[in-house]
């Protein structure tokens, strides 16, 4: 019976490399060509934002909190109606990278589950994507802060 | 202040590495575990001293990834343990995050429930 077994797993082994060949390969320059000129435009319009919240008197530090600010306020909007997911079909981790992919994510799942309701679906599924970015984000940089601490006691 | 085009390059360059990860591997690779990816590489990044300068070159095109996120939370936390120790490292990262994350979940609260998917 083994034997049977084995050969079995070897034909699912030979099928499945099969399958791997065949798969489309994707167009990595073109996609990398979308990605750097669209991931470089939501950049170059989050710097633009950012000298114009330094123009009026803001430290580096706030402006850049307040671009942030209006870059997520910008993306939720494009989610919602639409647009950035068209944009992302193209420009792949060009949409994803910036912080905009982010509000991207929340926005995305969240809209999914309107029918669980607003607490436990929209509520909850906000964090299905932005959950496990800021606990490895917290994670990592409270894990940096200890090192800090004992490195200096 | 950090002229436009540097934005454009160092930013349009993040975005690129994040396209080829995840069209040269071979494990199945979604935009959730780049997001993930990105924060810890940048905070991690942040911790060697490495980040700060590219925000230095890059101005927005530094920031604006969600490596710049994860730059933000450990110089928040680095910051905070000078100043209250170990206190420091719980609270820093996520004061320094605190506009962000505060617009990210009420921008996005608000516009899932306003608005619905298409197709």
């Amino acid at each position: 019976m083994p034997e049977v077994n084995n050969h079995k797993l070897k034909k699912i082994e030979e099928y499945e490399d099969l399958a791997n060949r065949c798969k489309p390969k994707p167009p990595v320059v073109k996609n990398s060509i979308w990605a750097f000129v669209v991931g470089g435009l939501i950049c170059t319009l989050g710097q633009v934002i950012q000298n114009y919240f330094m123009g009026i008197g803001m430290s580096r530090q706030d402006a850049s909190s307040a671009t942030s600010i209006v870059m997520i306020f910008l993306a939720a909007l494009a989610t919602g109606v639409g647009i950035y997911d068209e944009l992302g079909k193209r420009a792949g981790a060009g949409s994803i990278v910036p912080i905009t992919g982010f509000a991207n994510a929340i926005v995305a799942s969240a809209m999914e589950f309107k029918r669980e309701g607003y607490i436990f679906g929209v509520g909850a599924r906000i964090f299905s994507v932005a959950g496990p970015t800021l606990v490895f984000g917290f994670a990592v940089a409270l894990f940096i802060g200890l090192l800090k601490v004992f490195i200096s006691s | 202040m950090v002229p436009w085009y540097m934005a454009f390059l160092i930013g349009g360059t993040l975005c690129l590495i994040g396209q080829l990860v995840m069209d040269l591997t071979k494990v199945q690779i979604t935009p959730g575990h780049i997001l993930v990816g990105y924060i810890t590489s940048g905070a991690i990044l942040s911790g060697l001293g490495v980040y700060q300068p590219l925000v230095e070159i890059g101005g927005a095109g530094a920031t604006i990834p969600l490596s710049g996120f994860g730059h933000l939370l450990t110089q928040g936390t680095l910051k905070a343990v000078e100043q209250k120790g170990l206190l420091g490292a719980f609270s820093g990262g996520i004061e320094a995050a605190a506009a962000g994350i505060a617009a990210a979940v009420i921008f996005g609260y608000i516009a899932a429930v306003i608005f619905n998917p298409k197709g």
